[in-house]
């Protein structure tokens, strides 16, 4: 079983020894992880993964977890379809 | 563009309460839920509530959530279903998507946030194989759509969530194989914790989730014993033959519009992690932004209702539906139920957590 590949942000099938590798590198905050790695830039944001990441960050830096912002957070918070974006379909009223 | 009064942003206890008293004072209101049903958490909380007789104690959270939405529909708010609100802009301009095909900009003189939670995940080998699921959604699975997440369920996590999920999915006809809690003591109220503990379900403290083992889908769970450090001893797995297992952590304000917002915030771990400032008003650093329910800090249905109804009442006073002393005296009656709720050995450390908030709020000066 020890293949089994310990996985952090499944949205991006981020692992755990990823996370680790880059505080090791130098990473020491949360965006800088994001940004290195991806967790938590995929469809949920880190909604999920957030707190675990920085928890880790905690226990490998010393750092407090009460002095790690989340990641940068950007609209659109939910996902949403390309298409939206095209002129025709945001004319018109709501009804 | 849509115009309205009053945006409210989830249509939860604390969203259907505030928009319930703006309502009531005359204003213009929509509510807005990403889900298909309003109500929030609230239909699937069959279990009668605690409280005094003012907070509905004895009552199904089931039946709160009817009596919340005869009194909207009632007052004739408008409620947008299968609505995401995907940006908000301090200048209350919101960017929502309808049904995820129609993009809406909607602009509102207040918004109250009333977004809730979310459920914290914890992390082990085979933890993305199929059947593995926070508590509220195996929650959902059987008291909304009447169908059993699985045969047999490990769950992880004894506080409230834990324990009441756990006797729900027995009612429903599951089997529990155990209750695993990482710390030494029991977390939850005794009254839900001993009906479980009735019913045969074994407890382990000092214990957690080592790994999930199966192909394509849970076929056992392996935990171990931690020690006073929380490090797991060697030698002490126990494997446990399930197809389901529980994740029952705790939850997680869902606040990320106010951080887009630039909503000032402050990490208090009694309330489940970082939460916006807001004043005894409910207003957040952003003016005319208002906050209230889980997304302020975890606490229970009664005190997101009771928040709503502070966030409706100054959001409508402040657009000049009351008098100063009828706002005070409206909010008063509201402060001192909320006090009541925020009492007893549970309710004291939310009580002064949640006056830190405020506290801190006021520690501020911020921009107009």
């Amino acid at each position: 079983m020890d293949e089994v590949k310990n996985i952090i942000c499944r949205c991006e099938e981020v692992t755990v020894e990823e996370i680790e590798e880059a505080i090791e590198n130098g990473a020491t905050t949360l965006n800088e992880i994001k940004r290195w790695t991806r967790a938590g830039m995929g469809l949920c944001q880190g909604r999920t993964c957030r707190k675990n990441i920085a928890r880790i960050l905690s226990r490998k830096t010393g750092l407090d977890v009460k002095e790690l912002m989340p990641f940068t957070y950007r609209k659109p918070v939910r996902p949403v379809r390309i298409e939206l974006f095209e002129e025709k379909k945001n004319k018109g009223d709501l009804k | 563009m849509y115009k309205t009064s009053i945006a409210v942003i989830g249509g939860g206890p604390a969203g259907l309460s505030a928009a319930i008293e703006a309502a009531k004072a005359g204003a213009q209101v929509v509510v807005m839920d990403e889900n298909s049903r309003p109500g929030g958490q609230l239909f699937k909380q069959i279990h009668k509530f605690f409280g005094s007789q003012q907070h509905k104690a004895g009552v199904r959270g089931i039946d709160i959530g009817k009596e919340l939405l005869e009194e909207t529909q009632k007052l004739g708010i408008e409620v947008w279903l299968d609505t995401e609100v995907c940006g908000i802009e301090s200048n209350k301009l919101l960017w929502v998507v309808k049904n995820k095909t129609k993009s809406v900009q909607v602009l509102a003189e207040r918004i109250i946030l009333a977004s809730g939670a979310i459920e914290n995940s914890i992390y082990f080998p085979g933890w993305t194989l199929p059947g593995v699921m926070g508590a509220g959604a195996a929650q959902t699975f059987i008291n909304i759509y009447r169908v059993a997440p699985g045969k047999r369920i490990l769950m992880i996590g004894s506080g409230n969530v834990g324990v009441i999920v756990s006797y729900q999915l027995l009612q429903a006809g599951c089997e529990v194989a155990a209750i695993v809690e990482a710390a030494p003591k029991l977390g939850g109220y005794g009254v839900h914790t001993a009906k479980v503990c009735r019913a045969g379900v074994p407890f382990y403290t000092s214990h957690t989730v080592l790994r999930a083992l199966g192909e394509n889908k849970v076929e056992s769970a392996v935990i171990i014993e931690l020690d006073d450090s929380w490090n797991p001893i060697p030698g002490t797995e126990k494997v446990f033959e399930v197809d389901t297992i529980c994740i029952a952590t705790g939850l997680t304000p869902l606040a990320e519009l106010a951080w887009i917002a630039g909503c000032r915030f402050k990490y208090v771990p009694a309330l489940g992690g970082f939460v916006p400032l807001h004043d005894d008003n409910m207003e957040t650093t952003i003016e005319g932004l208002y906050v209230a329910g889980d997304v302020t800090g975890i606490e229970e249905a009664s005190s997101a209702m009771e928040e709503g109804r502070l966030a409706g009442i100054n959001t409508v006073a402040s657009l000049g539906f009351y008098s100063d002393k009828q706002r005070e005296r409206l909010c008063n009656e509201v402060r001192e139920r909320l006090d009541a709720l925020r009492r007893g050995p549970f309710g004291e450390k939310r009580k002064t957590s949640k006056e830190e908030i405020i506290t801190s709020r006021k520690e501020i000066q911020c921009p107009q």
